[in-house]
């Protein structure tokens, strides 16, 4: 037993793979080696999958409905064997709306992100494979956007656009991919001279393909490293607009909008409060974590302090 | 001779060339941070006209209106105008206080500032020892403990820990008071000359005042001084674990220097040119975190002004605070980056 498994850890650890499925594997390997040997960066990635299973089987996970409450019997109830958080001013179970809450968020931050790092990916690799003005007209504006206090502008745009989840996720979209255009450029200035994409223009490839095939690949690691402990800061800001009444809106069970809701019963009923805002702590930790484990295994230059 | 004179011309030209282009790059962020703005102030769905004149005036009125607005005019004059209004101070009329703009940024600024500014002083003198010791017993309880402060920092919402600080401190202990900058007594007696309250309370000797003003404050700038803390502690260690790693540190250790001239005399005192940009970035950083944190302490600064504006759909001062705010974060880099090149020698002879 322990022979094979010997064997496959030496197959994936060779110095010469056979083939290009087997060199994969084995880098896969040791970065999952590299970040499972790191503690809290698996205890960030359980946080993250706990929040996808619940945000997948809220309705079989959910005790209550998240949107209808017992008016007369169970307004703002203390926390207990019915409702294990209490119920908010609504009668409504607020576990359940944690629960349900969890899909907001995790929509929130995967639209933010398919939104945001790709434009910043095209942004950064054409300026910094193009050179010029090209690249300095395009850093320019990414550098306008950097400029500005990111929840501020993002105010702005959502008082501009309206209030609503869909508007608060183009907002935030829109504040948040300058740092990746600025990655996908640093790391396309280190590969654009190399050997390898020298031959690839010998052999008559057009710039856009080398972009798109040559160069693009080998920023996609460090991007994703800076996409994760970035969502942390997203889900935050998202938060921050429903707190304000600018994000989701009622009666949906945005973790800030909830926290917003709670805030005229902090003195007497303080967990209306408090269970969402530890909800949101709980998983920006766990994006948090996530991320510092994915730049320790992926990116082991960044990780040398 | 000649050599060393052309040489100097050189230079000279050089840093006159580095200058021009760095005003080129200033200039330009900031004609964008006011397209964006003018963009942003198009885009919106509530007609600014209908917005003065009401839903129901007759259309002969609105076309008036629109036409003194300037509104009928193509998109580059009306740029045009906006930008020469603004670099003037002009950021048009708030429709909820029916005050110029500018100068209900002005009588708020003052508000942020202060809480910002003490935020920031709390932020360091915590943030710089215990990044400083992080760094020096590196792996030990204090280095754990600053990096899960900073984690929980960079994860916590700030305005849910503003409501539970006021919960326990100032409704349950009674240690603080409750949200605002002064109890409703003093504001009959108490006079402002800068803005700074508790400047002006030591100004005008007002110390009944002071004490309220303090109890006031306490609360929402340790909490901006916490998430300060977070940033300057965290990147305190990474400055300091850089510089102990240099020969300069075996070399004092070597003359038989004490263990504490060496950290806090050599290595701190290196580290710490990078760190004013730091503590610069953080100061930013506090004036945008002030915005959630105003609403949560009716903190009556420019954040809640903002915050106020959007509920009521007052553009003309949501952008405003927009742009003043955008503003002092160009000015803050700016200031960081020369602070930098003053104080760093190394960076002077390029």
């Amino acid at each position: 037993m322990s022979e094979t498994a010997m064997t496959r850890r030496e197959w994936l650890l060779t110095d010469r793979p056979q083939s290009r499925l087997q060199a994969r594997l084995g880098r896969a390997y040791v970065a999952w080696r590299r970040f499972t040997a790191n503690r809290l960066a698996v205890v960030g990635l359980l946080i993250i999958l706990g929040m996808v299973f619940l945000a997948i089987f809220a309705p079989l996970l959910a005790p209550h409905s998240p949107y209808v409450g017992d008016l007369a019997k169970s307004r703002l109830m203390t926390p207990g064997p019915a409702h294990w958080l209490g119920t908010d001013d609504q009668g409504r179970d607020i576990l359940s709306r944690l629960i349900y809450g969890s899909r907001l968020t995790l929509q929130v931050v995967l639209l933010v992100a398919v939104i945001a790092a790709p434009i910043g990916l095209l942004v950064g690799t054409v300026a910094g494979y193009a050179g010029g003005w090209v690249d300095a007209v395009l850093m320019r504006i990414t550098d306008i956007f950097l400029a500005f206090p990111k929840l501020v502008l993002a105010l702005a745009f959502v008082a501009a656009l309206g209030p609503g989840i869909g508007n608060a996720i183009i907002a935030i979209a829109i504040t948040s991919w300058p740092p990746y255009a600025r990655i996908a450029r640093a790391e396309t200035l280190t590969v654009r001279n190399s050997d390898y994409i020298l031959a690839v223009q010998l052999m008559g490839a057009s710039p856009w393909r080398i972009v798109l095939r040559h160069i693009m690949p080998l920023c996609i690691s460090s991007l994703i490293v800076r996409v994760t402990l970035d969502m942390a800061g997203i889900i935050l800001t998202a938060a921050g607009l429903g707190f304000l009444g600018l994000g989701a809106q009622p009666p949906l069970p945005e973790w800030g909008a909830m926290i917003a809701s709670g805030r005229r019963f902090i003195l007497d009923q303080w967990w209306v409060a408090a269970a969402p805002g530890f909800a949101i702590l709980v998983v920006s930790l766990g994006f948090n974590l996530l991320g510092d484990g994915l730049r320790d295994a992926l990116d082991p230059r960044g990780s040398g302090q | 001779m000649r050599k060393p004179a052309g040489r100097a011309k050189r230079r000279a030209s050089a840093r006159l060339k580095s200058v021009a282009g760095f005003l080129v790059v200033v200039a330009t962020t900031y004609l964008g941070l006011l397209a964006v703005t003018f963009f942003i102030g198009r885009v919106v769905p509530i007609d600014p006209v209908l917005a003065i004149v009401g839903d129901r005036a007759p259309a002969h009125v609105i076309e008036r209106v629109r036409q003194e607005m300037g509104l009928d005019l193509p998109y580059y004059q009306q740029f045009w105008l906006y930008m020469t209004g603004v670099l003037r101070g002009d950021f048009g009329t708030s429709v909820l206080t029916t005050n110029p703009v500018m100068a209900d940024i002005r009588r708020v600024f003052p508000a942020t500032m202060e809480l910002a500014t003490v935020g920031t002083l709390i932020g360091a003198f915590f943030g710089i020892p215990l990044g400083v010791l992080a760094a020096v017993k590196r792996g030990s309880l204090i280095d754990q403990v600053v990096r899960i402060v900073g984690l929980i920092g960079y994860s916590v919402p700030i305005f849910w820990l503003g409501l539970l600080a006021l919960l326990v401190f100032y409704a349950r202990l009674g240690w603080t008071s409750g949200p605002g900058r002064m109890d409703v007594v003093f504001e009959y007696t108490f006079t402002p000359v800068t803005g700074f309250f508790l400047l002006d309370a030591i100004i005008t000797g007002d110390w009944a005042a002071l004490r309220d003003i303090v109890s006031h404050i306490i609360l929402p700038a340790s909490l901006l001084g916490y998430f300060s803390m977070a940033y300057i502690s965290r990147m305190t260690r990474s400055f300091m674990l850089n510089e102990l790693g240099q020969e300069y540190i075996v070399a004092a250790r070597a003359k038989g220097l004490s263990e504490t001239r060496i950290i806090w005399g050599h290595a701190l005192r290196n580290a710490a040119v990078p760190l004013v940009t730091v503590i610069a970035l953080s100061y930013a950083g506090l004036l945008e975190g002030s915005v959630l944190t105003e609403t949560v302490f009716a903190w009556p600064g420019l954040g809640l002004y903002i915050t106020n504006s959007l509920q009521n759909a007052d553009m003309n001062a949501v952008l405003g605070g927009t742009i003043v705010i955008g503003s002092v974060f160009i000015a803050i880099n700016l200031l960081s980056d020369v602070l930098y090149r003053m104080l760093d020698p190394r960076t002077r002879t390029r």
